[in-house]
């Protein structure tokens, strides 16, 4: 137990927090990017996976990438990609993307998909276009497995956000690596357990936001916690 | 292909320690979630904390936890114990859900047929719900296989030999034949274990012709 509290130590010394690379700017720098990526991956996904389940057509496409997504395995891909594109950001965004994507895309298609037969065709039979059917029926029911898919991608990202600093200079990895490599375990402890509770956090975050909707969605029902995750 | 061939007996000797890396968790992992899947199905005081535990264990990262697990247990850093502990915690996390689901689906008028035609409990458990069970259990199995298969190449990183060696040594050294080597045998590692899972699920349950995903 004591490298545990050589790792809290660490994490409480104020003078790793200050500076540009300080676990403050860290903390910062990894939730930024996770964000952006994750706000990459609704903005491609939500739409497509919306128009599929939809539409009803591309459902084996949705199939595909989520079960494939799964054994891919994600070093392979940040480091194929940080061979070709270089040091920088543009190759973990990337490879993160191809993560977060398919969970996204399952999520809003499942989500839409589940709505029931009955409801749709009542809303076209009042005279919906389909365009109020999407936005006012079919998006707001779907709301809590859609949500389940942003939630997985999230927490895929966060963590392999850390595996990222294997390949570029970003977010909580980099006190981590940098452990790793100087054989400094309190600092390479210390960071791991930070990226432990943010994923934690993240997670009952988005177990509150996903009750709500579905609290909203079936007002009626007990809220059950639509998930599914895939290895990070 | 000339890297390949140059490279053929590092790259079998890494697909035996990842083979040795994923297969244990993928087993005990196995072992330990079914009785308490069935618990968690079973008694209502035991399945809220049993779910909402291994839920969370699955939020953790697979990179921080193989650092953590030795810190508590004193496993050396780059041992395959580590590996395997992280990777046995990860299946469990799915599979307890995943079993807890499978008993759950086995319908309550059959446990009591079973009860009445004079099966004890602990028969009931192997001979009527078990076999019940195994589809939905098969399938959860099935997910734990692939990502297991996945997440060994992570240890690659802190020094632990597996196929993600190939990822680790082929960046630093720019080799892309070496990534592309590893990516392709990572997936067919995961393709082939879930195709053994397949067809133990057809001997095992031959009243059942399919097993889907």
């Amino acid at each position: 137990m004591n490298l545990v509290l050589d790792a809290l130590a660490w994490l409480l010394d104020s003078a790793n927090w200050d500076g540009r690379g300080g676990i403050g700017a860290r903390i910062l720098e990894h939730l930024g990017f996770s964000a952006a990526v994750v706000a990459a991956a609704c903005a491609i996904g939500i739409p497509a996976g919306v128009a599929i389940g939809h539409s009803g057509r591309g459902r084996s496409l949705v199939i595909v990438l989520t079960s494939g997504a799964r054994a891919l395995p994600t070093l392979g891909l940040l480091t194929i990609l940080g061979l070709a594109l270089g040091i920088g950001l543009d190759a973990p965004f990337l490879a993160l993307l191809v993560l977060a994507l398919p969970p996204v895309l399952a999520g809003a298609y499942a989500g839409v998909e589940s709505v029931a037969r009955e409801t749709v065709g009542a809303s076209r039979a009042i005279g919906m276009t389909e365009w109020q059917l999407v936005r006012g029926v079919e998006l707001p029911l779907a709301a809590p497995v859609l949500l389940g898919g942003v939630r997985s991608a999230a927490l895929q990202v966060i963590s392999t956000a850390t595996l990222a600093a294997y390949v570029a200079d970003t977010g909580l990895g980099r006190p981590l690596f940098e452990g790793l490599k100087t054989q400094r375990y309190d600092m390479m402890l210390g960071a791991s357990l930070l990226v432990a509770l943010l994923a934690l956090v993240v997670e009952l975050g988005f177990q509150l936001v996903q009750s709500a909707a579905a609290r909203r969605a079936e007002p009626h029902r007990a809220p059950s916690g639509a998930r599914e995750r895939i290895s990070a | 292909m000339t890297w390949l061939s140059q490279n053929l007996h590092i790259v079998w000797g890494l697909l035996a320690d990842h083979l040795l890396l994923s297969v244990p968790p993928i087993l005990l992992s196995l072992v330990i979630s079914v009785p308490l899947g069935r618990l968690a199905a079973g008694s209502r005081r035991w399945r809220t904390p049993l779910l909402t535990g291994t839920g969370l264990l699955y939020a953790i990262p697979s990179l921080p936890l193989f650092i953590i697990i030795p810190a508590i247990t004193g496993f050396a850093l780059r041992s395959p114990a580590t590996i395997i502990t992280a990777l046995t915690l990860y299946g469990c996390a799915l599979l307890v859900r995943g079993a807890a689901d499978a008993f759950a689906s086995v319908p309550e008028d059959v446990r009591l047929a079973a009860e009445a035609t004079g099966h004890s409990r602990w028969a009931s458990f192997w001979r009527v719900e078990l076999p019940l069970a195994g589809p939905v259990l098969l399938s959860s199995l099935r997910v734990v296989v692939v990502s297991t298969v996945s997440l060994v190449t992570v240890g690659a990183v802190i020094g632990t030999a597996s196929l993600g060696t190939l990822f680790t040594d082929g960046f630093q050294r720019g080799i892309e034949a070496s990534i592309l080597t590893g990516i392709v045998l990572t997936v067919v590692v995961a393709v082939v274990l879930d195709a053994l899972c397949v067809l133990a699920g057809r001997a095992a349950m031959p009243w059942r012709r399919t097993v889907s995903a």
